[in-house]
Parts: C-alpha cells; sequence; structure tokens
C-alpha cells in the first residue's frame, strides 16, 4: 500500500502576545489508501491544526508533509487551492453548503473551479446525489433540509470530484444521535468501497467507528493504532477512571 | 471557471438582494442620467442656436462701417465695387439704414415697427417674398422713390390687409405702400418678423444721413472665413487702417455661441460626472460590506477548491454588474427626463427645442459607469480574495 498522507515531524507555531502557542509539535505519521482513520482529541490537542494541514488549508511551520507524495509545504496559496479540489473532499461540522444555491448547485461548486463542462457538472452531481438519496430535491435550497439532509448534500459535494481523500471534521457534531449515526454508516460504507476517509472528532464513540485512531494531546500523537484496542479510547490522564473509556 | 460563470453568480446575487442593488446603484443612476440630460439639453440649444440664426442667413456678412475720424470715405456705391471686384467670394450686397423712429398710418402712431432702408437684393438675401404689390426695384433707390414695402402685421391690423397704395409717414416723410410681405411668423405679433417696413436706402440715407451698415452673401457656405478676409482686406485698402469697419458672419457667430455652449455642457456635465464617483463609493462601501457579509461563502469556495483570482473575478465582476444595471437605468431615466424636457421647454418657452443625446454620450456613460465598477469593485474583491480560508469557514 501506498502512504496517501506522510507527516514527518510537523510542527505548527503561533504567535499569541509574546508566547509561542505549540498547536502541533512534531507529529509524524502516515495514513495508506484505503484506510478509515480518526484523528482523536480534546479541544487544544492539536487536531484542528492537523485537519487543516492535511486539508492543505494551512502550511506547517517546520517537518514535511507529503499528500499524494507531493510536498505541500512548499505551495502558494492557488497551489493549494488546486490540490485541495483535485484531491480533497470537506465534510464539515457546519454542513457549510451555500445557502442561496440549491443542492445540484451546491454539489456543482467544487466542478466548477475544476473546469467541468456545465452539462457534465449537472449529470455528475445528480449521480452523486443519487448515492446519498438527495435526488429528487435537487432543486430544494439547504434551508429547505433537515440537519442529516444537509449533512448527505455536503457528503455528496465531497464525493463528486472523486477525491483521493475525504476529510471530515466534526461530521456528527451538529446532528443527533439517530442522524449521526446515519452519517457515520455512510462513511463507513464509502470506506467499504475504497475511499480514503480521515475523521477528526473529539467524541470517542465517534472515533471508535473508524478503522483506526491516532489521538493528540497538546501537540503530540499518544497513541496510534487499531481502533479497537483498549488503550485506543484511554487517555494517560483519565485511565483508571473509566469515565473515558465509556464507549 | 469562466467569465460567464462568474456572470451569471453576479446575477444570481444581484437579482437576490433587488433593494440593496437598487439602492447600491442609485448614485449612478442619477450620475449617467444627469450627464446625459445636460449632454441632450447642450445639443437641443445648439440646434436651436443654428436653426434661429440659419433663419437670418448662415451665408450671409454683416458690415458695419464706422466713417467718422477717418479720412477717408466709402460711399455705397464703393461698397457694390467691391463686391463686384470680389464676385468669386461676393455675392449680392444691401445697405441696410436701421431708422430710429415711429411710424405713424393715419392718426395712429406705431412705435415698434423696424424700418430699415434697403437695395432691392435685400428681400433676395433674405429670402422674403411678396404677397401683393411689388418689391422695391432699382428705379425706386436711383430716383429715391418715396415707396416702401411693409410687413403683414402692418397691413392686417392697420389697413386691414389693404394697404397697398395707401401712404403712411416715417420721420415726417410720407412713404407709399408698394407691397407687402409674406407672413413669416405663424402668429402677427406686434415686433415680430412681420412687424416691419423697408424703404430704399437712399431715401433713408436722406433722412438720417449716411449708409454705415451693409449685408453681403457669400458665393459659397464653405468658404465663409475666406470671404471674410477678402472683404476685409479690401476695407482695409480704403481706409489703410482696421479701426473704421467691422465685418461679422452669421456663421461665425454660430461657430461662437456653439462652442460657449459646449464649454457650458463640458462645465455641467463634470460636476454631474463628480455624483457618478460618489456612485462608485457607494458601490465600493457595499461591496465591502458584502465581503465581510459573506466571508463563509468565500471560505467555502476557497475550501472546495476556488483560487484567488475566481473570488476576485466574482466580485470584480458583481460590482461592475451592478454599476453597468445602473448606467443602463441611468441611460432611460435620462432619456425620459430628455423627452420631458423637451415638452416642457416647447410649452414654457414657445421654443421647439429639442433634448436629444447623442449616442456617442450615451456609451460614454455607459462605459464610464462599467469602469467605476470595476475601479471600485476591485479593492473589496482583492480584500475577499486574501481572505484566510481558515479564518473565513470559522467565521459567524
Amino acid at each position: 500500500m501506498r502512504a496517501l498522507i506522510e507527516f514527518k515531524d510537523v510542527c505548527k507555531y503561533y504567535q499569541m502576545g509574546d508566547t509561542v502557542v505549540k498547536a502541533a509539535d512534531g507529529i509524524s505519521f502516515q495514513i495508506f489508501e484505503g484506510e478509515f482513520v480518526a484523528i482523536v482529541g480534546q479541544s487544544g490537542s492539536g487536531k484542528s491544526t492537523c485537519m487543516n494541514i492535511i486539508g492543505c488549508l494551512d502550511v506547517p511551520t517546520s517537518g514535511t508533509y507529503l499528500l499524494d507524495g507531493r510536498d505541500v509545504g512548499g505551495m502558494n496559496r492557488d497551489e493549494l487551492a488546486e490540490i485541495r479540489n483535485e484531491l480533497l473532499g470537506f465534510i464539515f461540522q457546519q454542513y457549510n453548503l451555500l445557502p442561496k444555491l440549491n443542492l445540484a448547485e451546491n454539489v456543482e461548486v467544487p466542478m466548477m473551479y475544476a473546469g467541468v463542462p456545465k452539462a457534465e457538472r449537472r449529470q455528475r452531481a445528480l449521480a452523486a446525489l443519487d448515492v446519498v438519496g438527495l435526488r429528487e430535491k435537487y432543486k430544494h435550497k439547504p434551508s429547505e433540509l433537515s440537519g442529516g439532509q444537509q449533512q448527505r448534500v455536503s457528503i455528496a459535494r465531497a464525493l463528486v470530484g472523486e477525491p483521493s481523500l475525504i476529510l471530515a471534521d466534526e461530521p456528527t457534531g451538529a446532528l443527533d444521535s439517530r442522524t449521526g449515526r446515519e452519517v457515520l454508516a455512510i462513511l463507513q460504507d464509502l470506506h467499504r468501497q475504497g475511499h480514503t476517509i480521515v475523521l477528526i472528532t473529539h467524541d470517542n464513540s465517534i472515533a471508535v467507528q473508524a478503522q483506526r485512531i491516532i489521538r493528540l494531546e497538546d501537540g503530540h500523537v499518544i497513541y496510534d493504532g487499531p481502533a479497537d484496542a483498549p488503550e485506543a479510547v484511554v487517555t494517560p490522564k483519565a485511565a483508571g477512571t473509566g469515565e473515558e473509556a465509556a464507549v | 471557471m469562466s467569465i460567464f460563470e462568474s456572470l451569471e453568480l453576479a446575477v444570481k446575487n444581484i437579482v437576490s438582494s433587488k433593494t440593496r442593488t437598487f439602492l447600491t446603484m442609485l448614485g449612478i443612476i442619477i450620475g449617467v442620467a444627469a450627464v446625459i440630460l445636460i449632454e441632450g439639453l447642450g445639443n437641443g440649444l445648439k440646434g436651436y442656436v443654428t436653426d434661429s440664426f440659419s433663419d437670418l442667413g448662415t451665408n450671409t456678412l454683416n458690415v458695419t462701417v464706422q466713417s467718422r475720424g477717418a479720412t477717408r470715405q466709402l460711399s455705397v456705391d464703393d461698397m457694390y465695387d467691391i463686391v463686384s471686384e470680389n464676385s468669386g467670394y461676393l455675392d449680392l450686397c444691401s445697405p441696410t439704414v436701421s431708422m430710429p423712429g415711429q411710424v405713424k398710418i393715419g392718426s395712429d402712431t406705431v412705435s415698434t415697427t423696424s424700418v430699415s432702408g434697403v437695395s432691392e437684393d435685400y428681400f433676395t438675401i433674405y429670402g422674403r417674398e411678396i404677397a401683393q404689390g411689388r418689391r422695391l426695384q432699382y428705379s425706386d433707390i436711383a430716383g429715391r422713390a418715396k415707396v416702401c414695402v411693409i410687413g403683414a402685421y402692418l397691413d392686417q391690423a392697420y389697413f386691414g390687409g389693404n394697404s397697398v397704395g395707401q401712404t403712411l409717414r416715417v420721420g415726417g416723410q410720407s412713404l407709399t405702400v408698394v407691397g407687402v410681405l409674406t407672413q413669416k411668423d405663424d402668429d402677427l405679433e406686434e415686433s415680430g418678423s412681420d412687424d416691419c417696413l423697408y424703404l430704399p436706402y437712399s431715401t433713408a440715407a436722406r433722412l438720417t444721413g449716411t449708409v454705415s451698415a451693409y449685408v453681403i452673401t457669400v458665393k459659397d457656405e464653405e468658404q465663409v472665413k475666406q470671404s471674410v478676409s477678402v472683404l476685409e482686406s479690401a476695407l482695409y485698402e480704403v481706409f489703410a487702417s482696421d479701426d473704421y469697419y467691422n465685418v461679422t458672419s452669421m456663421s461665425e457667430m454660430v461657430e461662437t455661441m456653439t462652442s460657449m455652449i459646449n464649454i457650458l455642457v463640458g462645465i455641467l456635465a463634470g460636476i454631474a460626472a463628480i455624483s457618478l464617483v460618489v456612485g462608485g463609493i457607494g458601490i465600493m462601501n457595499i461591496m465591502l460590506v458584502s465581503v465581510t457579509e459573506r466571508t463563509r461563502e468565500i471560505g467555502i469556495r476557497k475550501s472546495l477548491g476556488a483560487k484567488e483570482r475566481y473570488i476576485m473575478q466574482q466580485f470584480v465582476i458583481e460590482a461592475a454588474c451592478t454599476s453597468a444595471l445602473g448606467g443602463v437605468l441611468g441611460i432611460l431615466l435620462g432619456k425620459g427626463l430628455s423627452t420631458v424636457a423637451s415638452q416642457v421647454a416647447s410649452s414654457l418657452m414657445d421654443a421647439s427645442l429639442n433634448v436629444s443625446p447623442t449616442m456617442s454620450a450615451v456609451a460614454l456613460a455607459f462605459g464610464i459607469s462599467v469602469g467605476i465598477g470595476i475601479l471600485f469593485g476591485y479593492l473589496p474583491a482583492k480584500k475577499a480574495a486574501r481572505l484566510n480560508p481558515i479564518d473565513a469557514l470559522h467565521y459567524d
């Protein structure tokens, strides 16, 4: 298997007044094609920084990040935009659909920036909406849909460009547990079909739905291994209390 | 992403917030309408001036001679000689002796009539036709005949349309009416074009003294300037000085008036154009607000792969569309106001003022408004394009 994502000693420092915040401090891992990985951590653990770097929204202060063999660290903003368009499919906690566009138009947005001809765009958008079961509603506006439905539209939008990686940032964070499970089931389906998925979450119960867990704390990796191992869901600090272990 | 797709997005956005778009482009609408209206008014005024002067004959030169103090004199015969010597440029000539004073018809005294002593060619020069009787003839001039031709007003108002053969008095001199001119104005009025009286200049000169003004026509209307200089040099030869005569041409006067109107229109249009700039600033202001409002949208678009130039393109085109639409509405408003102005002018001033903006002014106004949109849309668009996608995504 080929490493799709390769973090080598990735650091991200922010200047906050006089102090330097080390949001990521020497993170290294590899994610292979076809994996379903959850990156877990509390707020401040560095998982958002990781998500931004993996999503090519930000570049590391030091260290290298190879996406599909390409070094992202040296790219300018337009090259990053191109990489995002070509290789990544985003699923956000807040769905982030454009409120003035209907569902089909929303799904078409990434293809528009990729230069796909109009007719093909519509056809592919409808096919992607079909996958998430919302083809009939393609003329509706996002505001006319429930949260779970909106998240499914955003999954369709993430899929439509046939990305190498689907990056889901707290995809169930704004949903009730039942619709959250539905969304997770879709992600698991996609994984079974061969998609590579990285799920960012603070919630262990969500994280264990993945195949592998990378746990972060204070900018370091403190666990990297199978999701079904007991230590995957136990943080060192919380060990023994059993609270965090509850699945 | 093509320009057309940006255009489509821009149109969608404009349509989805009609009130705001309208208020945004109000400045442009008013500015463009004002520029067009002023340009149209200027054109109307120029047309009006040209029309009214061409009534007086754009092919005529007016010569005034001020012989007092000059060592040499210019007689009427001298002037006729000058005209015939320069027959390549000059054509007809008539002395014009304007006589102050009143016309007495029976027991009535008329003080509004313009009384002029002229030659037999005068009526040809100004294209006046005779309705009854005859014109003045060379023999009248030569014989200092005590005759006159009168306008339709005097004929109708004082002679009941039956004036030929009757007598009247001008400056104490009794004159016999030999002809009546055809009516020129729509209505017969005191002081109008038909309230006039022409007698032989020789007869008039005996009453007033000297002949000091002439009207001369040029052969070719295209050669007015050359004709003026030919005439001036001939007069200079006579007086050996340019202090004693003055040659003016109607077409020169029209030119002078036209260029004055042009300057006036230019200044007014410039002032109106200031409101275009103000309108542009209004657009910039709203676009900046819109960038802030749509920060999240920009973040989403960027995360989905929009390059900076696409975001830039989208905002610039939206600003350009807004101002272009404003420009179109301004043109329509300006055209409408021009029509209204034409009608108001005709009804108030009793003159036909055709307020019509030229196509080039309309095109220019439209071009400027689009340009202003691009110019003032640039800054907000730049701001939008530069937004950090991470910050933009988490903006509420």
